[in-house]
């Protein structure tokens, strides 16, 4: 947001000389990149500039069916290996991402429109973690708590999300492998890019044929994935609608399920918090990622006492906040994913409007080619409001008040999500008893938006179900 | 015909929200032992009634899944004690139930009690075995503890009308869920009559709801209700239960597919963890830690 202050800095943008892309891509099927059946593709772009970054395949339900098969093929000897030799190729995965980290990390941003700073300071070491975690399990499951000698599942069809691609990848083929299930992943359609490059790390660290297949396409491909006959397991991060299809899809099956969904967490703030720590704690919350979080603090529910104080610093903040090349160093804010999210945004920010709600936004000059949203900042807002109510998925948040603890409380709870929440308080009492009364999944008290792989993430109620992450992470891919 | 005398036959009824209500429907069928005899009219639950057992059960989850893990071990307990006075009533129950033998049936009602003692002693067990302590990398102090699901709908299992009951009904309200009970549709007394010891055990009234009468007719509105957080399918037949796991992803209810089971085994955790949610509560430590201090 160029207002001219001393936080001016030059640009100081990223090389992109790292990264090699390819005209085009195919879909990588038992180790091999193979055109689609009828030679359908699609164009990934960047979000920031709508450049067309390159062409991927679009596969039909006959490619889904050609990668289940090669899953189920590579099955019978992955599953069989010992798990001391599972956890090598699990942990060569990791390595060699930790060596690609800084390409991995300008793709990802140029495919994704999100900030360097967060590819290369957030996702990257995220993902390389997961693996070296997960890798320890391969040899240990014994140990797990799930019984003695617990059994793979067989093939795991895994549907992810844009808003985190490569470490989504993450989430679901670490403890998939780790346990000896093999996997047919689909990523989402505007972010390809970073799997196909996976597949990529897959054949350098020498993982036999089969075990990881990448089907590139819309959500057709990934229905087709889903409700393939000879699929064992099934997981998705998405929304929480295509969640509820996918659960009906494999209703009176025998395959598992798990499912991270929406979320529209209670960023909690009382009296008694530190207020620069939460002013830092709800940017992170809300406009991390553009807000294109499930687990985004995107209500901010504060004690009315200080809510002027708090507002008045938030905004300070916010006025500080870059929006802009995401290649940029400097970079806080990047592009929105997509037109399609832009316009979504767009049309929830207006109804927050035309409800009645008050609109702030920073000065802030936004690009003139690709998608990008203002941070955005609603105040008036009522539980009733739908800025209140449904996922934004977007750097919108909206501000509500509370008096009692109580009050937060119910507040915080009154929704059909329950993902993530927030408490800001420097009473451990009062946060201990809050976090006991909030039914969400993550509870981040004087923090927020925090991630580990050894620490489980996943939802209450229509936020989905099932855990990813920790020991917790296992039993998804586990017959327990 | 001289001085025999004529035994006092009880009128069955369900039981929802601690008391004992017919049918709203004003409705019941005709239950009989497995000779065809005549046994009893039990009341043929409606629509209706399943929904007021959604709204005691709803009710009573604040305070049951808020007592001490200590306390519904307790009560749990106390369960198993009720059962063992009035083991007689149920060893008859069962007999003509299921058409076993009298120690054939002794034999199940004993292991029904066994399963509740086993279940009470898990009640403050089971967080330490799937909760714990997340090494997480950074200073954070991070948790992860297993809480209740919420309002657990249960349709329970056909042909094991007490032990299977007890054996997927006790998980559930061990881990401080509340519970809404479909009895088995053609031997549905033994869980009425279980409806009398749990009112007699310290249970909170509304924590067990127990209905009786045709499962194609009620679960489909239990599945499909948006304040049931969860569905065990035990006892619906395979048609049944797709539709009713179709219907439950209306708000993403957890669901127990059903499975063959020998109820006679020791179960496993599976029917505890089955209902319970994971929440990771994480919280900053700063730079000071036990690892790192100097002393």
């Amino acid at each position: 947001m160029a207002s001219a202050s001393a936080f001016e800095y030059a640009p100081a943008p990223e090389s992109r000389s790292v990264v090699d892309i390819a005209p085009s891509y195919g879909l990588f099927i038992d180790g091999e990149f193979t055109d689609a059946t009828g030679g359908k593709v699609f164009k990934t772009v960047s979000p920031s500039t709508e450049e067309v970054l390159s062409e991927v395949a679009e596969a039909s339900e006959e490619d889904v069916d050609r990668a289940v098969k090669a899953a189920r093929k590579a099955f019978e000897r992955w599953s069989a290996l010992p798990g001391a030799e599972r956890a090598k190729y699990l942990f060569r995965i990791a390595r060699i991402i930790q060596e690609r980290s800084r390409e991995l990390a300008v793709l990802e941003t140029l495919d994704n429109g999100k900030p360097i700073k967060e590819t290369r300071d957030a996702d990257l070491p995220l993902i390389a973690a997961h693996f070296f975690y997960y890798a320890g399990w391969a040899d240990k499951l014994d140990h797990a708590g799930f019984g003695a000698e617990p059994r793979p599942l067989g093939v795991a069809g895994q549907v992810i999300p844009w808003n985190f691609p490569l470490l989504m990848l993450a989430w679901k083929i670490a403890p998939a492998l780790a346990t000896g299930n093999t996997v047919v992943l689909k990523p989402a359609e505007t972010t390809p890019l970073s799997a196909l490059f996976f597949a990529d790390i897959c054949r350098q660290a020498g993982l036999p044929k089969g075990v990881v297949n990448i089907v590139t396409g819309d959500g057709r491909a990934g229905a087709a994935l889903v409700a393939h006959p000879d699929v064992n397991k099934v997981a998705f991060t998405g929304s929480t609608a295509v969640g509820k299809a996918i659960a009906r899809t494999v209703a009176g099956t025998r395959k598992k399920l798990t499912l991270e969904l929406g979320g529209k967490g209670a960023n909690i703030v009382f009296d008694d918090a530190p207020i620069d720590q939460a002013v830092e704690g709800i940017v992170n919350g809300i406009f991390f990622n553009q807000g294109q979080v499930c687990c985004a603090g995107s209500r901010l529910i504060v004690q009315e006492s200080i809510q002027d104080e708090l507002l008045d610093a938030l905004k300070r903040r916010l006025s500080t906040l870059r929006l802009g090349d995401p290649l940029d160093k400097n970079t806080d804010i990047g592009a929105i994913n997509s037109a399609e999210q832009l316009a979504r945004i767009t049309a929830l920010a207006d109804a927050g409007e035309a409800e009645g709600a008050e609109r702030w936004s920073p000065a802030c000059e936004l690009p003139d080619a690709g998608y990008w949203f203002a941070p955005t900042l609603f105040t008036n807002v009522t539980q009733a409001h739908t800025i209140a109510r449904e996922e934004i998925f977007g750097p919108v948040l909206s501000v509500l008040s509370f008096r009692t603890p109580d009050e937060a409380v119910a507040k915080a709870n009154n929704t059909q999500y329950g993902l993530s929440a927030g408490i800001w308080s420097e009473k451990g009492s009062r946060i201990l008893a809050v976090a006991s009364k909030l039914r969400a999944g993550v509870v981040w008290s004087n923090t927020f938006n925090k991630f580990d792989p050894t620490s489980p993430f996943g939802g209450y109620k229509e936020s989905g179900f099932g855990r990813e992450g920790g020991r917790h992470g296992l039993e998804a891919y586990l017959d327990v | 015909m001289s001085d025999a005398r004529l035994s006092v036959f009880k009128t069955y009824k369900l039981y929802v929200g601690g008391k004992f209500p017919r049918s709203e429907s004003g409705r019941v069928y005709e239950v009989t032992d497995a000779k065809n005899n005549w046994l009893a009219n039990a009341p043929l639950s409606s629509r209706k009634d399943a929904r007021d057992a959604v709204v005691a059960a709803r009710k009573a989850f604040g305070g049951w899944s808020g007592a001490t893990a200590y306390n519904r071990g307790q009560v749990l307990y106390r369960v198993a004690e009720m059962l063992e006075g009035r083991r007689e009533q149920f060893v008859r129950e069962v007999t003509e139930a299921e058409g076993l033998s009298k120690s054939k049936a002794a034999a199940v009602v004993d292991a029904a009690i066994d399963r509740w003692v086993w279940y009470a002693g898990w009640t403050d067990k089971i967080a330490q075995v799937v909760g714990g302590a997340n090494p997480v990398a950074g200073p954070f102090f991070n948790l992860s503890s297993p809480e209740p699901t919420g309002v657990v709908a249960v349709l329970a299992p056909q042909d094991s009308s007490f032990l299977g009951l007890v054996s997927v009904l006790a998980p559930v309200i061990a881990t401080g869920n509340t519970a809404v009970v479909i009895a088995s549709e053609k031997a549905p007394l033994p869980a009425l009559s279980l409806a009398e010891v749990l009112a007699t055990s310290d249970v909170p009234g509304g924590v067990v709801n127990i209905l009786s009468g045709r499962p194609c007719e009620i679960a489909p509105s239990l599945a499909a209700h948006q304040d049931v957080n969860a569905i065990d399918l035990a006892g619906a037949d395979e048609e049944l239960a797709k539709e009713l796991e179709i219907a439950a992803a209306d708000n993403l209810k957890r669901v127990l597919r059903p499975q063959d089971v020998d109820f006679t085994q020791a179960p496993g955790t599976e029917r505890l963890t089955a209902f319970l949610e994971t929440k990771t509560v994480w919280h900053t430590t700063g730079a000071l830690g036990a690892a790192g201090s100097s002393y």
